[in-house]
């Protein structure tokens, strides 16, 4: 039993959680990377490609095809056997992002891989576009599908961060794909890379911030342990990363190379972070009993005369 | 509710645990491992009254809870007199009416029975494990094969243990296979003190008011209905239970609500989410293409 800070005695069954902690793999918290640097290249490719910036264009196509192709790579992985991966697509279940996020992804997959070999061989012009567009459309909802995922769940850090994970996915999503442009394309050309890197970064630090503060006391494993270690290390790699980009970068292809790796890094930490939180959340009984509790207090569903007598 | 099993549909059954009358025997958990087939996972003694079993999990389908307390079984305690009971519970998977386990499964593999029941297909499983912080009682969780008494110790093995995984998510089935049969589940079977009591939910619901009544009567502290309300957050339990304090003490969430409720919300959000991401990227073109 321990005292928590609503005052009250806290009690639980030998201060055991009451959920169980998620069973997923590191390649989990990987793969919400590579998800959203897929799906943000993607729509970045296709913009760029309208703008006419070909070069832009050509690299994010091939960054986000080379994401899309690990990203199910590291689910099989996760499952440990390739033909279970195929399960996936026995149904479509719009109560299950996880089912819907299988369909994006395998649809995301197809398409930018499709894209990507015919922009690689200069064929087949119509197609190629068709494919981007389709790679773009299916982009926008594979950057944020996994802040569902992990929302629709019973974990309190992430089911009462419902409103706000789709945002810092989505942000994260669009900060990793332009800081992998600035990378691999030249100075010159990579002026909406770098703009989308330090937004991206900068969207994304408010989102955080905004969250950890209405979850209140829910929010606090993001700021311990494990998930609030990944959360400094992001905050640091996130700002370095784009103050280089906003800065040196712009003249400096060596000074971009490094913002943009330092950006993904600290990508890679934040969807660490997160992971880590719900892990952290579920694990102390405090974080599932307390707001129930309170729920209850506050607009009770016991009905007078109903079968649940209060004590 | 199992509508879509037209003629086939069965009157739903369930559980009413009344822990009142649990003596902590355990048969319950045996009968369902011996029935049902469910690997030994290991003995830890942990020092916490007679449970060492600790906690439901994929090869812990029924868990009787042991709970010390210095205070009297019934009435006011009395002064100059050391009280104690000891609870326990046998908690088990609770067939939720909104089962959120059900709702996230990509695949298909968990599905409401024609009982009204919720049960794990084996064979299309693909250990995911969505269904594992779904679920707001914790409930499932994805199976490890049993290791040997000459392996090492779990820590030394470290990440082997991952590819000895049998990987996929069990849990109780309600013995799917008894009720087909006609027969009740192992567990209520083998109560000796009909605390797991098996039948059709509204008899049995009727059966725990009465029951309530009569304790009330009889002045038993915490007496109390759990899961019993079709109108909670997960539309009543399918397995629900008389405890004598509150559902915490027990490990048992006191308000759980089905994660699913807010998906509508959810989806919401996250099409608003992948719109903004369109938008946030045009808006890096606005200060030029290059």
């Amino acid at each position: 039993m321990s005292v928590t800070e609503v005052g009250g005695e806290m009690r639980s069954y030998y201060g055991r959680p009451v959920l169980k902690e998620p069973v997923w793999q590191p390649e989990i918290p990987w793969y919400f990377f590579t998800g959203g640097l897929a799906g943000g290249s993607s729509v970045l490719s296709l913009v760029a490609r309208m703008a006419g910036n070909e070069t832009l264009a050509r690299r994010s196509l091939y960054v986000g095809a080379v994401a899309d192709i690990v990203s199910p790579a590291l689910l099989v992985s996760d499952l440990g056997r390739p033909e279970r991966f195929l399960n996936m697509f026995r149904v479509f279940k719009v109560t299950s992002p996880m089912s819907v996020g299988s369909w994006i992804l395998g649809v995301s997959g197809g398409a930018s891989a499709t894209a990507a070999l015919l922009e690689a061989a200069g064929r087949l012009k119509p197609v190629k576009l068709a494919a981007e567009v389709a790679s773009a459309l299916s982009g926008a909802p594979l950057a944020v599908y996994t802040a569902t995922l992990v929302s629709d769940t019973a974990i309190p850090a992430w089911h009462e961060a419902r409103k706000e994970l789709p945002f810092l996915f989505g942000s994260s999503a669009v900060a990793s794909a332009g800081a992998a442009a600035a990378i691999v394309v030249p100075t010159a050309e990579a002026g909406p890379a770098r703009r989308l890197a330090v937004g991206g970064v900068l969207v994304e630090n408010a989102v955080f911030k905004l969250m950890e503060k209405r979850l209140g006391m829910l929010g606090e494993p993001y700021s311990k342990g494990e998930s609030g270690k990944y959360k400094q290390v992001a905050l640091a790699c996130t700002t370095g990363g784009a103050a280089l980009l906003a800065g040196p970068g712009r003249k400096s292809r060596l000074a971009a190379a490094a913002g943009g790796a330092l950006v993904l890094a600290g990508e890679v930490a934040v969807r660490w972070s997160v992971f880590k939180a719900g892990f952290q959340s579920a694990r102390d009984p405090k974080y599932t009993v307390l707001p129930q509790r309170q729920r209850q207090s506050g607009a009770s569903r016991t009905q007078p005369g109903s079968s649940e007598p209060s004590v | 509710m199992p509508a879509s099993y037209g003629a086939e549909t069965q009157e739903r059954v369930g559980f009413f645990t009344d822990t009142s009358v649990c003596i902590g025997c355990k048969a319950c958990e045996v009968a369902c491992k011996e029935w049902n087939l469910v690997p030994e996972d290991g003995m830890v003694w942990t020092g916490e009254s007679y449970d060492n079993t600790s906690e439901l999990g994929a090869n812990t389908w029924r868990h009787v809870a042991f709970i010390e307390q210095n205070e009297p079984l019934h009435g006011p305690p009395e002064d100059g007199v050391d009280a104690l009971r000891w609870l326990m519970s046998s908690d088990v998977c609770k067939h939720c009416t909104h089962a959120a386990c059900l709702d996230v499964c990509p695949t298909g593999a968990l599905f409401r029975t024609e009982y009204g029941t919720v049960v794990v297909q084996e064979d299309i499983c693909n250990g995911c494990g969505y269904c594992v912080p779904a679920c707001p009682f914790g409930v499932l969780d994805k199976r490890h094969i049993p290791r040997s008494s000459n392996d090492p110790p779990a820590e030394i093995l470290g990440l082997q243990l991952g590819k000895k995984e049998d990987g996929r998510v069990w849990k109780c089935t309600l013995c799917y296979d008894r009720l087909k049969g006609g027969h009740e589940p192992a567990c209520a079977k083998a109560c000796p003190t009909d605390s797991i009591q098996f039948g059709p939910l509204d008899e049995l619901r009727e059966r725990a008011d009465k029951r309530l009544e009569k304790l009330q009567g009889e002045n038993w502290n915490g007496a109390r209905l759990y899961g019993r309300d079709p109108d909670d957050g997960v539309g009543g339990f399918g397995a629900f239970f008389l405890l004598l304090d509150e559902p915490e003490v027990y490990g048992l969430p006191p308000d759980p609500v089905v994660t699913t409720s807010h998906l509508p919300e959810m989806w919401a959000t996250a099409a608003v989410a992948a719109g903004a991401v369109v938008v946030g990227v045009l808006a890096g073109f606005l200060g030029g293409s290059r």
